[in-house]
């Protein structure tokens, strides 16, 4: 839908406007991935055998970061508000934002990405597009629940110590399966089990992109 | 409300008769020895922590259709209640853990979905703490508590299969006839303490949204301003 | 016979334990232009918000253009636009970037630049964070006009203007009576005001005072603010 688009674009050009932040949130994920190496000691192997598990970590607490402050802006200047009258529809809304967030977090997974494989001694078996839709999916498990709970917490002072808590719990599945599915795919795969993870996140996805689109209407209303 | 008394007094009777049957009377397990009964408490508690989060789940949705205050009072209930009994579980897999496997806390699927759910709705509780306005913070609760109530099943499907590249878990699944009765027994009192708690709980609540919420009355017309008081 | 733009009955609205707004009966015919004045706090907002459809009324009946807002709220939308205190703006884009936004979401994209040069705006690519609070009023005035609304709320439009401002409000008031813009103003610039509108409403702590044409209005503020000032002590 047009509107879908216009609202995506829209959101993608503020989030390219404060693209200083995104260069803080990325230098944000790069360090944690540092702190984890020197916390861990300079055995290589130990690093090697959990990169997927370490990246994936540093990704999810950046990305609440990305999340809380996607909707701060709306609230802080009424600029929600403002689009509801025109009238936009608030499922509308949430799908372009989520979509918006999801391709800011792949940006970062990208950044990532190379700094994981210098660091940790990477050397990528399978097949990059089967780990950059690992990445797209595992990524959209993150963003849906986030978004709407970046939306419910945005009017609360603690937004920043709420929404890691509160997202969390929800998003054990989707990090679990893709650090899974990453492990295998960059080590090798001899069971073929990246099917039963990759299935796993496809239905968290659907289920919770879905659930979230339907709730955020509730959300945003007065 | 009288019958609450009369619920709780009962349900401590069940307990009370289930607990004593369990402890002194029943068998020890032929696998686990002595440490099966905690089976009495621990299998009550998990139920009775599940039917808690299951009414939150009916009044959450409940609450985002209908919007009457009673719904969110009982969430609240609920989900406390919930959370009181979910924390008592997480205590008891624990202190079965230590003699059985000596360590204070395993990854088996069951414990480790319990933490995770007690986090989700220990959530629901801080942000319902931290959202003032009753309608603003019944809505966002209710969100809340319908995606963390869904998820719980996720949860336990993904670390179960995480979990395969362990050891299994042994676990009891059949029960011998002779603990049946005390079982049954405790699972009857702790749900029935658990819904006098519920009920209760939700009776503060209600109470309380009522004086954050009551409407006044209208304050009454106004009289007509004067032009040609002044000057 | 024209359809009313606002029909309502006994509204109110409350929070918690507090009535903001209470037993206001209004029926505006289109073209007419209402103001409404009263204390900081004394309801203008509110009703305005609740006209707008961004807030439901806790009691009392309302029709706009002849729909329920409960039921039919974005067909309403379509046709209103509101100037609320709260700017609507995105501070990372710049002004020409947030009308394009706007204008795209109401499916007319083109360029912004006339709407800027109404409200006395260059075509800046500055970020709307530098801008001051003239500016950003400004702005979000050009936001309302690029609707071109049937019915446009505006709350305190004269706040955070200089002189050269104040006029541009009055000739963009002007302008939208002259299309038959229905407009409803809330300030507290009354004297100004009451020039460019044929009615007016006076709140008190949500209740209304006095009602009648602005004409009257300058009086009916003095003679408001003559009586017991205890009152204001209230709320």
């Amino acid at each position: 839908m047009r509107l879908l688009l216009a609202l995506v674009r829209k959101d993608l050009l503020v989030g390219w406007r404060g693209r200083a932040r995104l260069v803080g949130l990325s230098t944000y994920a790069v360090t944690l991935l540092l702190l984890f190496s020197f916390a861990l000691g300079p055995d290589s192997t130990t690093l090697h055998e959990h990169a997927p598990a370490y990246a994936w970590v540093a990704i999810l607490s950046a990305s609440t970061l990305l999340l809380a402050q996607s909707f701060q802006q709306e609230v802080e200047g009424g600029a929600l508000e403002g689009l509801l009258l025109l009238p936009v529809s608030p499922t509308a809304m949430f799908y372009a934002k989520a979509l918006a967030n999801l391709l800011l977090l792949l940006f970062l997974a990208l950044v990532l990405l190379p700094v994981s494989v210098v660091l940790f001694g990477l050397r990528p078996a399978g097949s990059p597009v089967a780990l950059a839709g690992v990445l797209a999916l595992g990524g959209a498990g993150l963003v849906a629940p986030g978004t709407l709970y970046a939306a419910l917490t945005a009017r609360v002072k603690a937004q920043q110590v709420l929404l890691p808590v509160l997202l969390f719990p929800l998003v054990v599945p989707p990090l679990l399966a893709a650090v899974k599915a990453t492990s295998l795919l960059l080590e090798g795969d001899p069971m073929h089990q990246v099917g039963t993870w990759v299935g796993l996140l496809a239905t968290f996805d659907v289920l919770y992109w879905s659930l979230c689109g339907v709730l955020f209407g509730r959300v945003v209303e007065e | 409300m009288r019958w609450v008394y009369a619920l709780g007094a009962l349900a401590l009777a069940a307990l009370g008769t289930g607990h004593a049957i369990g402890l002194l009377v029943a068998p020890p397990d032929r696998a686990m020895g002595e440490t099966v009964r905690i089976l009495y408490v621990h299998v009550p508690t998990a139920w009775t922590a599940m039917l808690a989060f299951t009414v939150a789940m009916v009044a959450a949705v409940g609450a985002l259709w209908s919007g009457r205050p009673g719904w969110d009072a009982l969430l609240e209930g609920s989900v406390e209640v919930g959370v009181v009994f979910n924390g008592l579980l997480l205590c008891q897999g624990s202190l079965w853990a230590r003699p059985t496997w000596d360590a204070w806390w395993t990854w088996d699927p069951r414990l480790t979905t319990s933490a995770i759910m007690m986090v989700a709705f220990t959530g629901v509780l801080v942000l319902r703490r931290l959202l003032h306005p009753p309608e603003r913070r019944a809505v966002a609760s209710a969100v809340a508590t319908i995606v963390s109530f869904v998820d719980v099943p996720v949860v336990y499907l993904s670390v179960k299969w995480w979990n395969t590249t362990h050891q299994g878990f042994s676990s009891v699944e059949t029960v011998d006839p002779v603990m049946l009765a005390p079982l049954l027994t405790s699972i009857a009192g702790t749900t029935l303490l658990g819904a006098s708690l519920l009920v209760w709980r939700t009776r503060i609540a209600m109470a309380a949204r009522h004086r954050e919420d009551d409407a006044p009355d209208l304050p009454p017309t106004p009289i007509p301003l004067d032009l040609e008081a002044s000057r | 016979m024209a359809e009313p733009v606002i029909h309502a009955r006994d509204l109110g609205r409350r929070y918690g334990g507090r009535w903001a707004l209470g037993r206001v009966d209004l029926d505006l015919e289109p073209g007419e232009r209402l103001l409404l004045m009263g204390q900081n706090g004394g309801g203008k907002t509110t009703l305005l918000r609740v006209l707008s459809t961004l807030v439901a009324p806790s009691r009392g009946v309302l029709r706009i253009f002849g729909l329920d807002p409960a039921r039919e709220p974005n067909r309403i939308r379509r046709r209103l636009a509101l100037l609320s205190h709260l700017p609507s703006l995105y501070e990372d884009l710049s002004g020409p970037d947030n009308l394009q936004v706007v204008a795209r979401l109401l499916g007319r994209p083109g360029d912004p630049t006339p709407w800027l040069e109404r409200v006395g705006l260059e075509p800046r690519p500055d970020p709307v964070h530098t801008y001051s609070a003239g500016m950003r009023k400004r702005l979000s005035f050009a936001r309302l006009l690029l609707k071109e609304p049937d019915l446009a709320l505006i709350d305190e439009p004269y706040g955070q203007l200089d002189p050269a401002g104040h006029a541009m409000v009055d000739a963009l008031l002007r302008d939208m009576a002259e299309r038959g813009t229905t407009v409803i103003v809330a300030s507290h610039l009354v004297d100004r005001a009451c020039v460019l509108c044929g009615r007016a409403l006076l709140l008190h702590e949500g209740l209304p005072r006095w009602s009648g044409p602005s004409d009257r209005a300058p009086r009916a503020w003095s003679a408001f603010h003559a009586e017991a000032p205890a009152s204001g002590g209230a709320a």
